[in-house]
């Protein structure tokens, strides 16, 4: 599992020696995130995410625990529970708005975490499952967090449920009595309300277990790292605790330091305002729009406005939902035998561009519609699967590579170790870049 | 258990192929695993069933309406099984418009006479529900934009529907759909 100069864990007590034989806890923890687990050297910040977004979930599991002692899931008493909690419970603002902003700041990182994993080629083999749990976590968080906006039972929540569970109706046949079926009804109502606080306070939980799942698919190859070239030895690599510990630790401060600046100061700067007003099933606010970290795929969807072969909505939701489950096919469009970015020139730009394009989409997905929204929408829409299926393989076949260091330890040495070590035992096989 | 199916087979008198190479346990294996597929997916049913609509809202099936007080060219918004519902009093004029239009010309060719009752063509009851994805349309209250064909407009994602709500521009694919309804007096619809 580990690299074979890995620490082994040495009970120092009696009673660890007695706990190791029967529950070895301890080992599991020293050997995953302590000292028994060797990390390449040269991780840079970018890897700080991971961490950071176990932290998110830890503060959206506990926040939302304490929040469902005070919530009522009925669609009477929804509404105003929440407004008790805000006005009346101590404390209640703080947890509601941590809780709140805590789902946005967990798509932060997540999203920088995916970003990072892209430029890195994290998903290519030997991680190509840790790629594909870590988009399982995806799809589980956005519907987790969709299903969580639902519960204050506000105008947004009550037609963000309309238009969501309006999706699957584009399928034909069985589309309307899965939709029905999911709302418990023809439009969201009580029963609507009661499931999603079900799945909502269930579904964190089954994140946490495909985390575990997702950790562990990590630690059999180990971490990537910023030059994608593989640990070789013991001089490529440092235990986890102290060191990444410690970098980690310092990520997690500036960023509870930004939560708190937005939760103090701007606690409703990432909401919406039509959610302070109760649902009403009879009026349709003027502009809807999901919650940012939604806003591309929104405009996926949106850029449909005319049906060929099949219809113009169920184009929207087909492209909506192969915008993802593309992902999965990553490391197999991606053929390039060179992880990292950094030294792929060609990749490199495309990757920035790809970048653009989907804050481009967000900006669009969150903007009221008009022709030019529309057709920037288009545009960028097509560019976004035109990376995956053309520009990537592509790349990946006529692309130059930059040669690779020789190894961690070299490149963040810059050949001193070599100069330092007897002739012949530094040098080793030059990685071959195709 | 592999111990014990070795023994089995062992002993003579265990043997129970009966000489085709089938033996009585594998039958067994294959009954009651079967068996309990069987019984997962009836103890599926309950499960999945429970989060169809319930009867008390199945129970809210049908609603009635007095449409007297709806002069020509005024709507109203009714609700029924906690959807809009759109009743509007055509104009002979917005009539005449919708019968101008060519069937060729619609995404889903309706005609007017197809969307309303006989003798009371007049009468457009349509759910207020886009077909795209489930909003609710402008157009039907006092001073709400109609949009470019002069009926109903989707704000949530552009569709545009004429007079007799047919879809003309967007991406809803259907015309905004008329429920089950009747004449129940000369000026009271029941819907459902």
């Amino acid at each position: 599992m580990s690299f074979s100069w890995a620490k082994s864990y040495e009970p120092k007590s009696p009673f660890m020696r007695w706990l190791d034989d029967r529950l070895p806890l301890p080992r599991l923890i020293y050997g995953a995130t302590g000292p028994g687990y060797p990390v390449p050297r040269n991780l840079s910040y970018w890897w700080n995410y991971g961490v950071l977004a176990g932290l998110f979930l830890t503060i959206q599991i506990v926040t939302g625990i304490v929040l469902a002692m005070h919530y009522y899931s009925s669609a009477d008493g929804a509404f105003n529970s929440v407004e008790h909690l805000m006005r009346d419970v101590n404390a209640g603002w703080l947890l509601r708005y941590a809780h709140m902003n805590g789902a946005s700041f967990f798509f932060v990182v997540t999203y920088i975490h995916i970003f990072r994993g892209l430029f890195f080629g994290s998903y290519k083999a030997p991680r190509e499952l840790v790629w594909m749990l870590g988009l399982v976590i995806y799809l589980l968080m956005m519907a987790t967090a969709f299903m969580g906006y639902v519960l204050p039972w506000g105008q947004m929540s009550y037609w963000g449920a309309q238009v969501i569970t309006g999706f699957f109706s584009a399928f034909p046949l069985v589309g309307e009595p899965i939709r029905i079926w999911l709302l418990g009804g023809y439009a969201p109502d009580q029963a609507t309300l009661t499931r999603f606080f079900s799945l909502h306070y269930l579904l964190p939980f089954v994140i946490a277990a495909v985390v575990i799942l997702h950790i562990w698919a990590l630690h059999i190859p180990g971490s990537n790292n910023p030059t994608g070239v593989d640990v070789k030895d013991e001089r490529d690599t440092l235990p986890f605790h102290p060191f990444y510990t410690a970098k980690d630790g310092f990520g997690v401060g500036v960023f509870l330091i930004l939560y708190a600046l937005v939760l103090y100061f701007a606690p409703n700067y990432l909401g919406h305002p039509d959610n302070y007003i109760p649902a009403n099933n009879m009026a349709t606010p003027p502009h809807i729009v999901p919650e940012w970290y939604f806003w591309p795929f929104y405009a996926i969807l949106r850029s449909f406005t005319v049906g060929f072969i099949l219809p113009a909505k169920l184009w929207g939701v087909l492209a909506m939902f192969s915008s993802i489950l593309l992902l999965f096919f990553l490391p197999w469009l991606d053929r390039s035998p060179v992880r990292s970015g950094s030294y792929r020139p060609m990749f490199k730009r495309f990757f920035w561009l790809l970048l653009l394009d989907v804050a481009l989409l967000g900006y669009i997905g969150g903007a009221p519609i008009s022709p030019l929204n529309v057709a920037l929408g288009q545009i960028a829409a097509a560019y976004y699967f035109a990376h995956f299926l053309i520009i990537l393989p592509l790349v990946s076949r006529f692309e130059r590579t930059l040669p690779l260091p020789n190894s961690i330890s070299e490149s963040v040495l810059h050949g001193e170790l070599q100069e330092a070590a007897p002739a012949g035992t530094a040098r080793r096989k030059p990685a071959t870049a195709k | 258990m592999a111990t014990l199916e070795q023994s089995a087979e062992g002993s003579e008198t265990a043997r129970a192929d009966g000489g085709d190479g089938v033996r009585r346990r594998d039958f067994i294996n294959v009954a009651a695993l079967s068996f309990a597929g069987v019984g997962v997916v009836a103890a599926a049913i309950p499960l999945i069933t429970e989060m169809n609509p319930s009867a008390d809202v199945l129970a809210m099936a049908s609603t009635e309406v007095d449409v007297s007080k709806i002069l020509p060219g005024q709507g109203i918004k009714a609700s029924w099984r906690k959807q809009p519902i759109f009743i509007h009093n055509l104009t002979p004029k917005e009539i005449a418009e919708a019968n101008a239009v060519p069937l060729s010309e619609l995404r889903d060719p309706q005609t007017l006479a197809e969307r309303t009752k006989p003798g009371k063509e007049n009468w457009l009851v349509v759910i207020g529900v886009c077909t795209h994805l489930g909003c609710i349309p402008l157009g039907i209250g006092e001073g709400e934009t109609k949009g470019p064909y002069g009926g109903y407009f989707c704000p949530c994602h552009g569709s545009a529907y004429d007079t007799v709500a047919r879809i003309r521009q967007g991406p809803a694919p259907l015309n905004l759909k008329v429920p089950d309804y009747q004449f129940t007096s000369p000026t009271v619809l029941r819907i459902g």
